[in-house]
């Protein structure tokens, strides 16, 4: 097998005997994504020698990523580097400072492996909001990779890349690492500093790692993770090493399944693929309680209005002044910003923007913003008082496997339903975790969400982990 | 509750500072008043007594140290402007 489909924990074992240098990883990667990057399109810039230069100097002993590989997705700040956020209103655009994430990458011993595209501002569940380029699943090119981390989920799936980082808003690590078969993590709301994220919704956005399976994802996680002042978010608790515990197994735990999640209109082969890993699960020594999670029909209504209502104020900074675009037109400085805004946004970040004014506007902010928050903590409460019954809640990802490239895009409302079952978490502020737990007869992988307590990854990896050991759907290929 | 009037997508873009061409105003509108119906579903709960939430994971008063830290130079801040002078940002005339 290919040296650039083994995950990380197997990569540095053969970096620290010698076996591989990081200058014969990075040629072997950049190999593969040379083969493949004119099909798949996960990236928006990739800077082979800088790839190599970082490679060459790599101290193998230096910390756990040393030599290692690693995408960031494109609204993630590396000094130097471009950040577009696969926006044209942020083409040129070069970073000033490092991401704290990019910081501890680095300080790890990463190899920053180029900048993965995405949904315009992390505004999509497809990747193609991307005024860049149109990513395509590994596993079937006419189909989505999902998104808004699209592309660092298709350059994972597709070898071109060992690991990568993307950002959650409302599923945007979990979906897209669904549809294109590879692990997805989004750690808890104050887990990893957001210093350096360009800001989508603030009160929802996280990072986290996409891998090629749960052992990377906890060790990328613990690397992520902490306090850090540059982010008041960010919450001061100890940073367990998540690779500690994961061979604990699964006897005693107890599993969740929310009644409000298996209902009508989930895609029958995603049903029956989550079906049988409860069973995989309940095999192994897990025990099964149904859950309530009343207020999950609500879900996809209230982060359509949180997450717009805060990305209107987020985005107000691009406004032609001090970065990005600026209107070549002589106009005054009201039009200046008016017009800087059309033609450097894309459709759906302007749609979001007037819906999120919309909603924030005197006279309707009580209706809409004010009364999706009070949702919010209705919903929150039902994660607290379910998981008063037990240790982790299990769900599909996606109510569908991959859907092909266009099919959605005419239907906003159809698109934001691709997230019914993600965004729950993220207005509950707890962590979740993506793997593959099957593929459709059409070969298209299938996911299954793992939902853990707030600050508990640590059971969430380790539920994941027994599931992942127990089968073989990680180490699934796509044909390319 | 009163049903909040519809939205005016024309005039939601002069507040957001976003010009729109006629087309993008005209699908706005139509799409928006279906993604605000959909929405509307969130008058069936009931959230009386119900406190708002503004961050899941409540957090108050992250206080630091006065001290004076080193920030980008301007040099660095300017960088990327689109239009400067004398370490200044250079926008159209605010005042005619």
């Amino acid at each position: 097998m290919s040296l650039t489909f083994e995950p990380i924990h197997v990569l540095r074992k053969k970096l620290v005997s010698g076996e591989l240098s990081p200058v014969d990883l990075a040629q072997e990667t950049l190999q593969r994504f040379r083969e493949v990057e004119p099909r798949i399109n996960s990236f928006v810039e990739l800077n082979e020698k800088k790839v190599l230069s970082q490679a060459e100097a790599t101290d193998i002993h230096s910390g756990p990523l040393a030599g290692i590989p690693i995408t960031l997705k494109d609204n993630i700040n590396v000094t130097g580097e471009s950040c577009g956020c696969s926006s044209k209103i942020l083409k040129g655009y070069v970073a000033p400072y490092d991401a704290t994430v990019t910081t501890h990458l680095k300080r790890a011993g990463a190899v920053l492996f180029g900048r993965a595209n995405m949904d315009e501002f992390a505004m999509g569940s497809s990747t193609e909001n991307s005024s860049v380029k149109v990513t395509r699943n590994p596993w079937n090119l006419e189909t989505i990779p999902g998104g808004s981390s699209g592309g660092s989920a298709a350059s994972v799936s597709a070898g071109q890349t060992i690991a990568a980082l993307g950002s959650d808003t409302g599923g945007s690590i979990r979906q897209p690492a669904a549809l294109c078969g590879v692990v997805g993590t989004k750690p808890t709301y104050g887990r990893v500093s957001r210093y350096g994220l360009v800001a989508f919704a603030s009160s929802l956005d996280q990072i986290g790692p996409i891998t090629r399976d749960v052992r990377d994802a906890a060790l990328l996680t613990s690397v992520l993770s902490g306090l850090d002042s540059m982010d008041a978010t960010s919450l001061d608790l100890p940073v367990p090493d998540f690779m500690a515990n994961l061979e604990g197994g699964v006897k005693e735990l107890r599993i969740g399944l929310p009644k409000q999640y298996f209902i009508k209109g989930i895609h029958p082969e995603v049903e029956a693929a989550v079906q049988k890993a409860i069973k995989t699960l309940e095999s192994l020594g897990a025990s099964v309680v149904e859950v309530d999670l009343p207020h999950t029909e609500y879900a996809v209504a209230t982060y359509y209005i949180i997450a717009t209502a805060e990305a209107s104020a987020n985005l107000a900074r691009f406004d032609g002044v001090r970065y990005g675009h600026r209107t070549e037109k002589d106009v005054n400085i009201i039009d200046m910003y008016g017009e800087t805004r059309e033609e450097g946004f894309g459709t759906e970040v302007k749609r979001r923007i007037i819906l999120g004014t919309y909603v924030l506007s005197s006279g309707y902010y009580d209706a809409y913003y004010l009364r999706a928050q009070k949702v919010r903590t209705l919903i929150r409460q039902d994660f607290t008082n379910a998981f008063n019954k037990c240790d982790v809640i299990l769900t599909p990802t996606s109510p569908t496997p991959a859907f092909k490239i266009g099919e959605r895009t005419a239907d906003p409302l159809a698109m934001y339903l691709a997230d019914i079952f993600t965004i729950a978490v993220n207005l509950a502020g707890t962590c979740g975790i993506s793997i593959p737990c099957g593929m459709t007869s059409d070969n298209l992988p299938i996911g299954l969400q793992l939902i853990g307590k707030p600050f508990d990854e640590a059971t969430m990896f380790r539920a994941a982990y027994t599931y992942e050991q127990a089968t073989d759907w990680h180490k699934a290929r796509p044909k390319l | 509750m009163s049903q909040p009037t519809p939205i005016d997508v024309n005039y939601v873009s002069v507040l957001a500072r976003l010009n729109l061409s006629s087309e993008e105003t005209a699908s706005f509108q139509t799409q928006l008043e279906k993604i605000l119906s959909y929405v509307e579903l969130l008058e069936k709960v009931n959230v009386d007594g119900v406190e708002p939430t503004a961050h899941a994971i409540p957090r108050f008063n992250v206080f630091r140290d006065d001290i004076e830290k080193p920030s980008l130079n301007p040099e660095v801040a300017l960088q990327n402007a689109p239009r400067q002078a004398n370490q200044l940002f250079l926008v159209p005339n605010v005042i005619d």
